[in-house]
């Protein structure tokens, strides 16, 4: 039996209701928001900052976003949840940097998965985050994108860890994945 | 699991032109073919233990004790499964909605419907082992919104759901039967080929309380496993 998938419809503006009540001034509901607690787990700690910019280089901050990523040994599990409603739209996650982890018989370079949604996206954007100084030859992902692109995909080292800006349309149009 | 490449013409274009916001928002170039490795076939569980008693009771579970919300009562339930048919279990729905006079809880709207001083507008909820859910809420009403001319949202509630690996990850809406709105709302209208009638809720008479209230009965469907040639029964 095949069924094709429910159709996407956008986040809206008011996804913070749903996602993160606590942080959206709805006290009570629940005990914390998902994904909002410090993430606890083997590895090198690492600060990542970034904003996301529309067409027009504004700051987006009505965005939620969500990070799955594996621990410093390779191993998937670590799931956070934030939001870009910041005075400058900047979200920022205190992790550990991930380890490469195996996939079809080789390896994949160190990264951290990215899942966006806001009013205006209709079908939530995926993307990746990677490190620039790590080896990235034989990742079997980057290898798909073409190699003009890759850089929209590697975090930039700054004064307490990295950014990560996330361009949805223009001459820097981070690329989103199709899985 | 692997997941088999997704659909895209299920789904809204990035750029829908009649709905403003995806216009500056939605990607210009097509998003680019991976494979589905660890990364996107694992994903976030939550156990059942993350459920307060009340997050499934959108009429009480923001209201003083003994209050209930406003409006229509509504019980809104339905089966999450995958492209294969098989029940995705235990996996978390959160949903989000506007009150029953049209107005979300939200320090951005500003909508002249009062709140309700009863109703949040949040609830969740687990799938049991054969992947249904259910919670209770009021019916939104629904609300205008800004889009560049007389836009309305026909009354809808705001599911997310997880599934078992972060590619299938999925924010959609439901509607209900015979909202005229469906077919005005250039959000909804967005999705392809008539889409929009799959999010549509029936109203579901064998599920509906006497002297209560009204059931919907919205089934999702997630991103399936590759195709083998011997399917797992549900
Ligand atoms: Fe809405």
């Amino acid at each position: 039996m095949t069924q094709r998938e429910s159709p996407s419809q956008t986040a809206g503006p008011y996804v913070h209701i749903g996602l993160m009540p606590n942080h959206a001034g709805l006290p009570g509901l629940y005990d914390g928001d998902l994904g909002a607690g410090p993430i606890m787990a083997e590895g090198q700690p690492v600060t990542l900052r970034g904003r996301i910019l529309d067409g027009e280089g504004a700051s987006v901050t009505d965005a939620v976003l969500e990070v799955w990523q594996a621990d410093g040994t390779g191993t998937p599990g670590i799931w956070a949840r934030r939001s870009t409603d910041g005075p400058d739209g900047d979200w920022v996650l205190d992790t550990v940097r991930p380890g490469p982890m195996r996939f079809d018989g080789g390896w994949m370079a160190p990264h951290i998965a990215l899942w966006i949604v806001a009013r205006g996206i209709n079908l939530g954007l995926q993307t990746r985050i990677y490190f620039p100084e790590d080896d990235h030859s034989a990742d079997a992902v980057l290898a798909q994108v073409p190699p003009g692109r890759r850089r929209t995909l590697m975090a930039v080292p700054d004064a307490d860890g990295y950014r990560f800006d996330i361009h949805l349309q223009g001459p820097d149009e981070t690329v989103f994945l199709n899985i | 699991m692997t997941l088999r490449p997704r659909d895209m013409s299920g789904h809204p274009p990035a750029i829908a032109p009649a709905y403003r916001s995806s216009r500056l928002r939605g990607p210009t170039q097509a998003p680019i073919a991976i494979p589905a490795t660890p990364t996107e076939t694992t994903g976030p569980v939550f156990g059942h233990g993350v459920l307060g008693p009340l997050d499934g009771d959108l009429i009480r579970n923001f209201a003083a004790p003994g209050q209930m919300a406003i409006g229509q009562r509504t019980i809104v339930h339905g089966r999450v499964t995958d492209e294969a048919g098989r029940a995705v279990p235990n996996t978390l729905v959160e949903v989000w909605q506007a009150n029953a006079g049209g107005r979300y809880r939200h320090a951005k709207e500003g909508y002249l419907a009062p709140l309700d001083p009863n109703f949040g507008g949040c609830g969740r909820v687990m799938t049991d082992d054969q992947g249904r859910y259910r919670f209770e809420t009021v019916k939104p009403g629904a609300y205008p919104w800004p889009n560049g001319g007389n836009d309305w949202r026909p009354a809808h509630i705001h599911f997310s759901v997880f599934g078992s690996g972060f590619g299938q990850r999925l924010i959609t809406q439901m509607y209900f039967e015979g909202d005229p709105l469906v077919a005005r709302c250039p959000i909804a209208q967005s999705i392809p080929a008539g889409g929009a009638e799959r999010l549509v809720a029936p109203l579901d008479w064998e599920e509906t309380v006497p002297m209560d209230a009204r059931a919907y009965r919205f089934d999702i469907i997630l991103r399936g496993p590759l195709a083998t040639p011997f399917e797992a029964t549900p």
